[in-house]
This record gives C-alpha cells, structure tokens and sequence, in this order.
C-alpha cells in the first residue's frame, strides 16, 4: 500500500483556462445546418460519410457479382469492373474512414473529451464539413459524367491513369476524382488544425496530457500525422493535373498511345509513386489509430478495468505515428527500385510490429481479470483485436520482399489489407457507435438488432476475407475483370469465390440492419440517462444528455484524476469520474 | 525525397522537445487529485498565454512546409533524368524578391509600432507591406510573361514545368497571406480599432509573411542553380 496525500504534489492550477465566446445560432439554418457547433459538425460529417460509404459497400457487391459469375450479369463490363474497384477503395479509405474517424469521431468527442466548450475555431470547423461534402459530390459526380469515374484503381498511378485505355483517363473521371481529393485535403486542414489546436489549447484545468483518454490521442496522433501526408496527395495531384490538362511530363514517360507519339517524355511514373505511397502509408495508421485510441477506451470501460500500461500505449501511438511516415516504399517492392532500398523499408516495416503488439497486449492483458461485460461494444471490440492480429501478422509476411515479391499481384494481398485496415477499423466504427450513440441522441441502440449485426458482421466479413488468403497463396490474381482459362488454378478456387460473394451479400444486408436501428432508436430506443455505461471520461458527466451548446452548463469541468480510474479498491463503486477530487488521502494498491 | 525526410526530421525533433516538457513519464494512476504542471508552463503563467490562433497558424506554417518540402523533393527527383534543363532565371525575379523582404521588413516594422500602440505610423508602413507584396506578386505574373514570350513555355522542359507550379503555388500562398493582411489593414484604419486585436493580426501576419519569404528565398536558390551545387557537394561527401 502506497499513501498519497492529495495535494502533495501542488494543487491543480488556480489560473483558470480562458472561457471561449460561443457563436451563438440566431436561426434553424444556423442552428442545424450551417452549424459551428462541433457536435452538430460531427453528426454532418458522418452521415455524409456513411452515405457515400453505402455506395461503396454496394460496388464491392457488383465487383462480387462478377468475380463469381463472370459474364452472367451483362451491365458489368471490364470498364465498369475497374472504375467498381477505383471509386469502392477511394471512398472506403478516404471518404468513409478518414472523414469518420477524424470529421465524424474527432469533431464529437475531442471537445467533449478534454473539457472544452467546442473546438478552438469553429467557423474553420464549418467551412471544413462545406468542403468535405462538395468532395464528395464532386467525386460522386464521376458517375454521371460522360464516360463514367475514373478506373485507374485507387493508387491512380500514372501513365496508365491519364491514358485513353483506362476508363476516365481522357474523359472526366480522372479529373473529377483529383479535384475531389485536391478539394478534400483543403477541408481536411481546416478541420485538422481544429482538432490539433483544441487538444493543445482548449484543455479543462488539470487535464494534462497523460490524464487524456487514448481515444483523445489515438486522434490526435492521426490528425498530425495527417496534415503532414495529405501535401504529399496534393503536390501528387497538383501535378498529375498538370500532366492531364496542361502537357507537362512530371509523372508521363514518353509513350505511344492508339499508334500515336504522345508530346509527353522523360517523366518519372515512380516518382508519382514515392509522392503517393508517402501519403499512403501513413494513411493507413491515420486510420488505425484512432481505432486503437477508442478500442481501447472501450475495452477499459467495459471490463470495468483501468487499461494496463496506460503509459506504454501513449508512447507506442507516438512511436507507431513517427515510424509509420519511413515505410512508405513497402508498397513499391516490385516497381524495380533499387534492392538495397528494399532492405531498408523491410526493416522498419517489421519494427513497426514492435510498438503494435505491445497495444495487443496490453489489450488483452486488460482483458484479464476485468469484469467483462459482453455488451455490444465490447463485442465488436474483442472482434476487432482478432481481426486486427489476423490482418497484422499476414502484414509480417508481406513485409518481407521475397515472400511480397510473389504474392504481390495475388488476392492475399487483398485479404490482408481488407482485414487489417478495412474490416479492423470498421469493427471499431461500430463499436464506437454503440458505445456514444447515447450520448449523441440520449436514447440506447436496440440490443437485438445490435446482436444480430454484430455476429452476420463478425462471422461474415471472416468468411470473406479468410478464404481470401488461400486464392492468394493458389496464385488467383487480384484486379482482374475474370479469369479465363488459367491451368494453375484449381476448379474449387471459383466454388470459393461464389461463397465469398454470398457472403458479401449477406454482410451487406446486415448492414442494413444497423441502418434501421439508428433511426429506430432515434425515436424508439430506451432512455439512456447521462452515464449509462458508468464510464469515467468528461463526455459523461455533461449536466444534459445529449450535451447542449457549449457542453457545460455555467461552470467547465476540472479534472483531478486520469480516465481509468475503474473498480478502484474502497471505492464506493467501481467507477470514479475524472471530475471526482481526492477525498482527503487516498490509498491505492500499488505493487511494489 | 531527402528533402521531406531532413523537413521531417525538424518537425520531429519539435515534437520531441515539446513531448518532452509533457510529463510523459508521469504515472498518471498514482496522481488523484493533483498535478504538477510541465516547468515551461509554470513560467507561462507570468505571461498570458499564448492566444490559440498563433499556434493554429504555427502548425498550419507545419502543413505549408511539408507542401513545399515535398514539392521540392519532387524536383530534386525530377531533375536527375536525362531530358532536363535549367530555366534561365529573369532578372526581374531580384527585384520581386527585394519587394518581398521589404514588405517582411516592414510588416516586422508594423509590429513593434502597433506593439508601442503608434497608430499613426502604423497605418503608412501596414500600407506599404500590402503594396510591396502586391507589387511581388503583379512582378511574378510579369516574369512569367517574360519567359513565355521569350519561349520557355509550361510544358516545353520540366524545369520550366517546375518553375511555373512551384511559383504558382507559393504565389496562391502569398495571395491568402494577402487577403488576411488587407482585412487587417482596412481594420487599421477603422475608427473603432481594437488595438490588442490588431496587434495580434499584424504578429500573425508578420510571422507568416517571414515564413512565405524564407520558401521563396529557397525556391528562387533552387532556380538560380545553387541549390544544385549543394545538392551535389552532399553527394560527393556521402560517395
């Protein structure tokens, strides 16, 4: 037993943080609609997110649908085929996860989080949702313009983008489609700065840094990581429109198209590459991360267990955020570069392994000998730690140039990425959305269509990408409209591609599930009350459920202890607020 | 894309020395009730704190950074094939530049007079930061024009190709900078000035402006070929 006496280390700091002026609305349209509120931006950006995100999920149906019966639905040509594949990967990477997690996610929970009123700039904050939906229009627009989006896959990787044999290439797709993300990163800074400043900035008293939930850092992590890769999207961009519009030959070698010289020569398609992978890696991790930060929250609140190794999960997000920007050309093993830059990128690839398994253990170790509750988020989050290592560790193999090197152009690959960074951070969207829905509408989701989802979801999406692997390891090529005749494929190969489709279906269906029970809940759900997790964080101690404009009543919150603090011993229960002082010496078991 | 990482370097190490005054080692478990707060922020106290806007725009000058540091390694990457070669820089291009530091110098001067709170002198030398930058940026589309005419178009060379995207882009910066820095002059000269507002606007827009003039100086050593012959030293010294 260790005796801390409260107060021993200097009381919590009397100057008081400044109160912000709140924009206060003056109308229904700027009330609800062109809100400064963040908690009405956040609701903004994920209905728009999750609504672009539907069209995705029903592309991945129709590129099922030909994978399983090649030929017997006639309005998928090979054309439409690629432009399916390009726009399902931009929306599901960009549009869908990177807009939630950060948009959706950051704009609702950092205020709230860490005791601020609303974000530090809220009319930025506005602008930034405004610019994100044009985004997404103008990339939806790609659908109606003549000759259909951009079929260049999601890479857009130079000669073949801007070429007349890609679908869009000479048309409008390409163009709509780097417009849209030229667009996207600009709303994204605005946005980010918010979310990076609020977390600098608009802290309540005594929430230092290591007293902030890892959700607030999961976040805030990704958001600087963020503003640094997107510039490389945009200078890649930027240039490629160059290209497209203007003849210039940054990313265009010289090349013959249609029996035609092309005025283009000299440009460096690799070095598109470097410009795109550079964004692309970190991006991964801009999505993972904030998945981590939340998971774990999650996992803490609901096995009623402070999370092990607090300390060790902040650095490992930092290490994980820094390493993730030197790895980029892992992805580029087979574009001839040269072989010793392959070791390198190898290396810090697998180092990268370190600073993750040390949250998966840590995961679990809170796990053990918690108080587990299965409630639906915590479901959804032990199915994210499974999915997470399945897809991590075929992330090992990959790493690896001579095991990449085959396996490079094989479904594997689309198996792995699907787990790790598909299926893994969406597990947790779900997650998150059942855990905070409450807060948001004051009424719970409903426990059996939850349930429902929950298992079509989890079993389903392992049934897809499971089997995925093994076409991979057979030698199945990925981004091919069909097969054909191919002797080293085995008959059995496409059985498994008609159950992998069956499946997608069915997951797909399942989601429709979890539409209806957002919006059912919405009116019928049960009240919630304002902590009906009895969780520790400031989001849950806001004087009304949902928190109303400017979050906190007349006084904002101090904060005496971290977030963890769950089945304290001698406490009266097994929570303790993070707003709750120390009531005079406090003991604590602390192993010595 | 040694350029991006050595820029990437410098963020770190900022992060790193900012991490470094968080308490990171603390354990946060063992501290109800109280903190310590990091020893910088104890001296803050004394002073007010820092308004939220200058870090916004630090970080936001962090973003702007990565944009040119990366463009820059494009061209660095760019200019080792075999079909380049250097644009001939306009004289004109020296002149642009001395109106650019100009208008930093007296955005700078503009600062320590609203800091003594001498309207009177401030509002003349505001005014002629935003003329000397307008006159940058009439001077700019000037010099294009020149190598247009003299037969360096956009898509001839991709040294041309680079020299017109890079000044574009840090032309359109300077045009934000621009549009911020017109609102703070026309607020300059309001009869209802809020002098600690104005102050911060002209901190901010000073800081900004030596930022845009600092990427120039590097874009303009760039075109000019000496960069070059830095790039090539550090090559030698690294075979």
């Amino acid at each position: 037993m260790v005796e801390i006496p409260s107060g021993s280390a200097g009381a919590i700091p009397s100057a008081e943080v400044e109160d912000v002026e709140l924009y206060h609305p003056k109308s229904w349209w700027t009330k609800y609609v062109f809100s400064q509120d963040a908690k009405i931006i956040a609701v903004q950006y994920s209905v728009t997110a999750i609504s672009i995100g539907l069209v995705a999920l029903v592309l991945s149906w129709l590129m099922r649908l030909q994978l399983a019966f090649p030929g017997y639905f006639a309005f998928i040509d090979a054309d439409h085929y690629y432009q399916f594949i390009t726009m399902h990967g931009m929306i599901m990477v960009i549009y869908l996860l990177t807009a939630l997690f950060l948009g959706g996610f950051g704009n609702y929970l950092i205020p709230l989080m860490v005791g601020a009123r609303d974000m530090v700039f809220p009319y930025a904050n506005m602008l930034s949702y405004w610019i994100y939906l044009l985004a997404v229009l103008i990339l939806a627009a790609g659908f109606f313009a003549p000759g259909g989006p951009t079929g260049a896959g999601w890479t857009l990787y130079p000669p073949q983008a801007v070429l007349s044999g890609t679908p869009g290439g000479k048309d409008w797709g390409i163009l709509l489609m780097l417009t849209s993300l030229i667009v996207f990163i600009i709303g994204f800074t605005m946005g980010g700065l918010n979310y990076v400043v609020t977390v600098l900035q608009g802290r309540a008293r005594g929430m230092t840094l290591m007293r902030m939930p890892l959700t607030v850092w999961g976040i805030f992590t990704a958001t600087v990581m963020a503003l640094l890769a997107f510039p490389a999207l945009f200078v890649a961009c930027v240039m490629m429109l160059f290209d497209r519009l203007l003849g210039t030959s940054f990313f265009m070698p010289a090349i013959v198209e249609m029996g035609e010289q092309l005025q283009h020569g000299g440009g460096s398609p690799i070095l598109f590459q470097h410009l795109f992978w550079f964004f692309g890696h970190p991006e991964v991790y801009i999505v993972a991360l904030p998945a981590f930060g939340i998971v774990s929250d999650l996992i803490s609140t609901h096995a009623r267990k402070n999370i092990f190794g607090y300390r060790m999960m902040v650095w490992a997000i930092v290490i994980i955020g820094a390493l993730s920007f030197i790895v980029w050309a892992h992805h580029m093993y087979v574009s001839g570069m040269n072989p010793a830059f392959g070791f390198f990128f190898a290396t810090t690839t697998l180092i990268i392994a370190i600073p993750t398994a040390i949250k998966v253990y840590n995961w679990v170790l809170t796990l053990w000998r918690g108080d587990i509750h299965l409630t639906l988020p915590m479901l959804f989050a032990l199915a994210f730690i499974v999915t997470f290592v399945n897809g991590g560790l075929t992330g090992l193999f990959l790493g690896n140039v001579v095991v990449d090197v085959p396996l490079s152009d094989t479904m594997f690959v689309v198996a792995h990425f699907h787990m790790v960074m598909g299926v893994a951070p969406i597990l947790v969207i779900f997650g998150a959305i059942y855990h905070w829905y409450p807060k948001v509408t004051g009424r719970m989701l409903n426990e059996t269509l939850g349930q429902i989802h929950f298992w079509t979801t989890f079993l389903g999406t392992y049934a897809i990408f499971f089997p995925m692997h093994y076409l991979g390891l057979l030698g199945v090529p990925r981004r091919y409209f069909e097969m054909g005749e191919t002797a080293f494929v085995p008959p059995s190969a496409h059985t498994l591609n008609i159950f992998i489709t069956v499946m997608a279906l069915i997951v797909g269906a399942a989601q429709m599930v979890f539409l209806f029970n957002l919006v059912w809940s919405l009116f019928r759900g049960r009240e919630a009350g304002g902590n009906p997790w009895r969780a520790t964080t400031l989001e849950w101690q806001t004087p009304q459920t949902p928190p109303a404009h400017g979050n906190w009543g007349k006084e904002l919150p101090v904060v005496y202890r971290w977030a963890y603090d769950y089945s304290v011993p001698g406490a009266a229960e097994d929570f303790i607020p993070q707003t709750v002082p120390a009531s005079g010496g406090v003991t604590r078991e602390v192993p010595a | 894309m040694n350029v991006t990482l050595i820029f990437l370097a410098v963020i770190g190490a900022i992060i790193v020395w900012w991490l470094s005054g968080q308490r990171l080692t603390s354990k946060p478990w063992l501290e109800t009730g109280s903190v310590q707060l990091p020893d910088h922020h104890g001296a803050d106290r004394q002073q007010p704190p820092v308004p939220a806007v200058k870090i916004g725009l630090f970080v936001f000058l962090g973003v702007v950074g990565a944009l040119f540091s990366l463009a820059v390694s494009a061209y660095f990457m760019r200019m080792a094939s075999a079909d380049w070669w250097a644009t001939p820089v306009p004289r004109l291009l020296w002149v642009n530049t001395a109106a650019l530091a100009l208008s930093s110098v007296a955005l700078q001067w503009a600062k320590r007079e609203a800091e003594h709170g001498r309207m009177e002198s401030l509002r003349p030398v505001l005014s002629a930061a935003f003329a000397l930058a307008v006159f940058f940026l009439v001077g700019q589309v000037q010099a294009w024009r020149e190598l247009t005419a003299a037969g360096y178009v956009l898509a001839d060379n991709p040294a041309n190709s680079f020299f017109y995207m890079l000044t574009g882009l840090h032309g359109l910066h300077i045009l934000g900078g621009l549009a911020v820095l017109a609102h703070t002059t026309v607020r300059a000269f309001a009869s209802d000035v809020q002098p600690d507002r104005l102050r911060l606007s002209i901190d901010l827009s000073a800081i900004y402006s030596h930022f845009m003039l600092a990427v120039w100086l590097l874009l303009f050593s760039l075109f000019a070929g000496w960069a070059n012959d830095f790039v090539d030293l550090c090559r030698t010294l690294l075979t």
